[in-house]
């Protein structure tokens, strides 16, 4: 695409620019410096600020660079005098009102309001009349609001209604009295609202986490990756005196461009929380006992041990035993090692997840897996190397129309949203969502359907067979039992054909899809859809490395790469009846689909290790020992985000108390049980190890063989489903205590439909009786009627959840 | 040559009329009825500028509110890294510290910290004598440096005074 080019002289220099362009990007780009308040290069034009006022030649009067086209031609001063007085005039005006409170200022030392005024302010303000003051708004636990010192400049609004897509913060009355507000008396929800903090030019919209802990001069900054979800935003973490401070974006325009989600943001309030752990501590009679290092590897690597040589044991009994009773049958012979397991976080580096298959297979055993709440593994063998997104990140904003499979982008990849929202906006692309309840989205959505979970996969073979309809394929094998006779309606093929009909189109399966019982049946109808209308299929995962713990190897049915010759292989932890465990980064009580089960089959381990940054009631009731691990921020280490971008990153403060990296702690368990290749000096080794064994892979998500699929039909009448909330989905998170006070933390309870609610007899405010099992729990009733039919919603991973069973599990709802 | 037989001549007569220790009881004569300037100390002192930069202190308002607001600029201004902020929000929503520490031996009675003040909370006092018993208490902890500010603020309010006309 070439580009029309103007000349334009600016301080006598002559420059290049794209016609139309404005001149404050023309300047911004030749370095030349233009003060400016209200412009911000990812936001529309305001002008109304007038600080970038500069000189055209022949232009009566200064212009606005920011709202000033350039043209062939045009002479600008932006130093001259009429130029310098008509800055210093608005910097006058500006300042009239501000208070002179930088010492109490959070804003003051990085404030864009002091700097300018630095450079175009007078000494002495002639005003002499009283200053305005406005009243502080609580707007949430997350900003803090010193409405006094607002300029106007709106790009918090701005943002609002253009990034964040909801117009939360607005702009009231006009001149004296013009002032920034709630629209609605209402907190400030959206999940990517801690943006506003760094667009403020002043200290109007503060940090509250952080509010009056530090000052911009005295924090070191350190480059970073988001811990949480799959899009690895990336960081600046700001530390004072070893301790974090505060987080803010890092800007790379192929990922996140200049946001992060609230989550990245203050998740770092975790590292802090009082329950961390900060020394080993080992069981003994049933008591915790604070150890040293020493003492608490050696205790674990003995449990291993001891846990080894006894089943070696019993094998030797068995065969001596099975060969004196029968001869020639032959004897299923299992691996002892096999009684060994491990389940890993998948928002673990990937050098612990990498070290933490290692050891395992080193011992024999290949039960190592990272996918804690998935619960249907039947086409483990077809998946792909890693399920990745299909596509850049950056492409998304590119789409015509997707269609998004049990996902709640918004609030789970609020980055990924973003990118979406850009597509309807910018090309009116048909997002469509296919979920087990309705979400809300910041964009015009095509086609929201949500039926319940159990009725899901025959819902997307709908969208299946009008694919198939339209692209007039023939129906392969392991599909036609499944979509034959199904009758599509309107809506189905609508939606196939938005996805037929568009240049870029792609297909998600999200992670409610990951963790469906159903998962398999539903990726294989996915990729059939993606194939069908030439779309491009793809995984929105679950957490920040489950891309990387697929490459790790942290699967029990495949090594690093993928490989499958020379791995040991293991089964999924369902399976198992483990007798030593080894936990990275995992807590039974939240991180499990069925935290029950977890709980009863670690308890009936006789050791599991728990490599955890914090301590937890669960932890201390089934662990054996607890070994302090670093978090994000306190380890090197390397994620591969949702588009297989590999990104490392260092440790930006020591360890709280006695925590270690958890590739040091895997390191030396690996030492301790003298097994080979442990000898590693810096993760980058680890990385680099796993970087050769990748070297060759290429992604693609195709399935390699799709077994033959069956629509379930008949299912229990009340069926539980749940998500993850956005703030609980890993440990820290759940104890970032500033995101526990938003809007979208959740607590535990049961949603129900009206529907639903008056056939089952409760009603709102009702403290109902869940049952699933054998066990029950009595939980507060909430009738809400984005929950379809035949469905009690129950979020994962909160307090309370420990007590039911599987969370997409057949349910009761009683009236107590 | 005659110049040389003279000298001798004259050292000769200066040896025998004991010349110069006259001249040097002449000096102490003329000391023993001056003026003295020898300070007594520590019974006697003299007189000193109210800019004297002694000891610090950290000063309150008349209603008893402590005035430093942690805006750390002493702390970002001193040369000699000697002072350490932590702030956090009080109850009532206002910026407090938590910790202000001076190191005094790190201190080097510049007085930056006064000047960068905004609030005239941490001033230098005329307290000069003091001293340490043990390693760690030259470190002035916020609760020090008020108790100082409470116990001399008559002293430290007459000192700003004289010297606030030269500011």
């Amino acid at each position: 695409m070439s580009e029309e080019l103007v000349t334009i002289t600016v301080d006598g220099r002559e420059i290049q620019a794209p016609k139309g362009a404005m001149l404050i990007e023309v300047t911004d780009k030749a370095n030349i410096k233009v003060p400016r308040f209200c412009y911000h290069q990812k936001l529309s034009v305001a002008a109304n600020c007038r600080m970038c006022l500069v000189e055209v030649e022949k232009a009566p009067k200064a212009l606005p660079a920011c709202a000033t086209p350039v043209m062939e031609g045009m002479v600008v001063h932006t130093q001259s005098a009429a130029a310098k007085a008509a800055q210093h005039s608005v910097m006058e005006f500006l300042l009239i009102n501000h208070p002179l409170d930088c010492p109490i200022c959070d804003q003051g030392g990085e404030c864009e309001l002091q700097d300018v005024a630095m450079g175009y302010g007078n000494d002495v303000s002639q005003y002499v009349e009283g200053k305005r003051v406005v009243l502080d708004k609580n707007i949430g636990p997350l900003i803090t609001t010193e409405l006094t010192r607002c300029i106007h400049c709106t790009r918090c609004v701005r943002f609002g209604e253009e990034i964040a897509g909801i117009r939360e913060l607005g702009m009231t009355s006009r001149g004296e009295n013009a002032r920034i507000a709630t629209c609605v008396e209402q907190t400030v929800a959206s999940e990517m609202s801690g943006n506003v903090i760094d667009l403020c030019p002043v200290g109007a919209l503060t940090a509250k986490p952080s509010r009056f802990a530090a000052r911009a001069w005295e924090m070191m900054q350190h480059a970073s990756v988001a811990p949480h979800d799959c899009v690895g935003s990336n960081l600046f973490v700001h530390t004072l005196r070893g301790e974090v401070i505060r987080v803010v974006p890092r800007d790379n325009e192929a990922i996140n461009e200049a946001w992060i989600s609230d989550r990245d943001r203050f998740s770092y309030e975790g590292i802090y929380s009082e329950d961390r752990l900060t020394s080993p501590m080992i069981k003994q009679k049933d008591e915790w006992k604070v150890v040293d290092w020493d003492e608490a590897l050696k205790f674990a690597a003995d449990g291993i041990k001891s846990v080894l040589t006894q089943l070696e044991q019993a094998e030797i009994q068995d065969d001596t035993q099975s060969e004196s009773e029968d001869s020639g049958e032959v004897v299923n012979k299992t691996n002892p090692a096999d009684k060994i397991a491990a389940l890993v976080s998948p928002n673990s580096t990937l050098e612990e997840l990498y070290l933490a298959q290692k050891l395992l297979r080193s011992l024999g055993s290949g039960n190592i897996d990272h996918r804690l709440r998935q619960s249907d593994f039947s086409d483990q063998d077809a998946a792909p190397t890693m399920p990745w997104l299909g596509q850049n990140i950056e492409d998304l904003e590119k789409l015509n129309a997707a269609l998004l499979i049990g996902s709640n982008v918004r609030k789970q990849q609020p980055i990924i949203a973003h990118r979406l929202r850009k597509a309807t906006l910018n090309n009116a692309a048909h997002i469509s969502f296919v979920n087990p309840r309705v979400y809300d989205f910041h964009f015009p959505v095509a086609s929201n359907i949500a039926v319940a979970q159990q009725q899901l996969s025959a819902e997307l073979a709908l969208i299946a067979a009008a694919a198939f309809k339209a692209s007039a394929n023939d129906v392969p094998d392991h599909l036609k039992k499944a979509l034959s006779g199904l009758k599509p309606k309107v809506e189905h093929k609508a939606m196939v054909s938005q996805l037929k009909e568009g240049e870029n189109t792609t297909v998600l399966l999200g992670d409610l899809a990951n963790m469906h019982p159903d998962f398999s049946v539903l990726r294989v109808l996915a990729e059939a859809i993606a194939t069908q209308t030439n779309s491009v299929f793809g995984y929105l995962t679950e957490a920040a490395n489950t891309a990387g713990a697929w490459l790790a190897g942290a699967v029990p049915h495949r090594g690093p790469a993928a490989a499958t010759e020379d791995v040991v292989q293991g089964s999924v932890f369902a399976e198992q009846n483990p007798d030593a465990v080894l936990l990275l980064n995992v807590e039974p009580d939240a991180d499990m689909v069925n935290s029950q089960a977890m709980i009863e089959t670690l308890q009936q381990a006789s050791r599991v290790i728990a490599i955890t940054a914090f301590d937890s009631a669960a932890l201390r009731d089934t662990a054996s020992v607890m070994l302090p691990a670093a978090t994000f921020a306190e380890t090197s280490g390397s994620y591969v985000n949702a588009e297989g971008f590999w990104q490392s990153f260092k440790g930006v403060c020591q360890p709280s108390g006695e925590a270690r990296p958890g590739w040091k702690i895997l390191r030396v368990l690996g030492n301790l049980l003298d097994q080979q290749g442990f000898d590693y000096v810096s993760s980058d080794e680890v990385r680099d190890e796993l970087r050769s064994q990748c070297e060759n892979i290429e992604l693609d998500n195709t399935l390699n063989n799709a077994a033959t699929i069956k629509i379930n039909g008949a299912a229990a009448e009340l069926m539980r489903c749940g998500d993850v909330p956005m703030y609980s989905g890993d440990a820290l998170l759940r104890r970032a205590s500033s995101l526990q006070q938003t809007q979208d933390a959740q607590v535990i309870c049961v949603r129900l439909n009206a529907a639903e609610a008056s056939r089952l007899g409760v009603a709102e405010s009702d403290s109902v009786l869940v049952k699933q099992g054998n066990s029950s729990a009595q939980l507060s009733l909430v009738i809400d009627d984005s929950i379809p039919t035949g469905s009690a919603w129950i979020p994962m991973a909160v307090k309370g959840n420990e007590l039911l069973g599987d969370a997409f599990g057949e349910i009761m709802v009683e009236k107590v | 040559m005659g110049g040389v037989m003279m000298n001798k001549i004259a050292h000769f007569i200066k040896s025998f009329t004991l010349w110069e220790l006259l001249k040097g009881l002449s000096v102490t004569g003329r000391y023993l009825f001056k003026t003295k300037v020898t300070i007594q100390y520590p019974e006697e002192k003299t007189p000193m500028s109210p800019r004297f930069r002694g000891l610090h202190a950290l000063r309150r308002y008349a209603n008893g509110e402590e005035r430093c607001i942690a805006c750390k600029l002493c702390e970002a201004v001193c040369p000699a890294l000697a002072i350490t902020i932590d702030s956090e929000e009080r109850e009532d929503g206002t910026r407090r510290t938590t910790r202000y520490d001076i190191d005094l031996f790190k201190c080097i009675y510049c007085g930056f910290c006064e000047e960068a003040c905004p609030v005239d909370s941490i001033v230098e006092t005329h307290i000069f004598e003091y001293h340490f018993e043990e390693h760690g208490s030259q470190v002035m902890t916020k609760e020090m440096l008020l108790e100082m500010g409470d116990k001399y603020e008559k002293e430290i309010a007459a000192n700003r005074e004289a010297d606030a006309k030269y500011r």
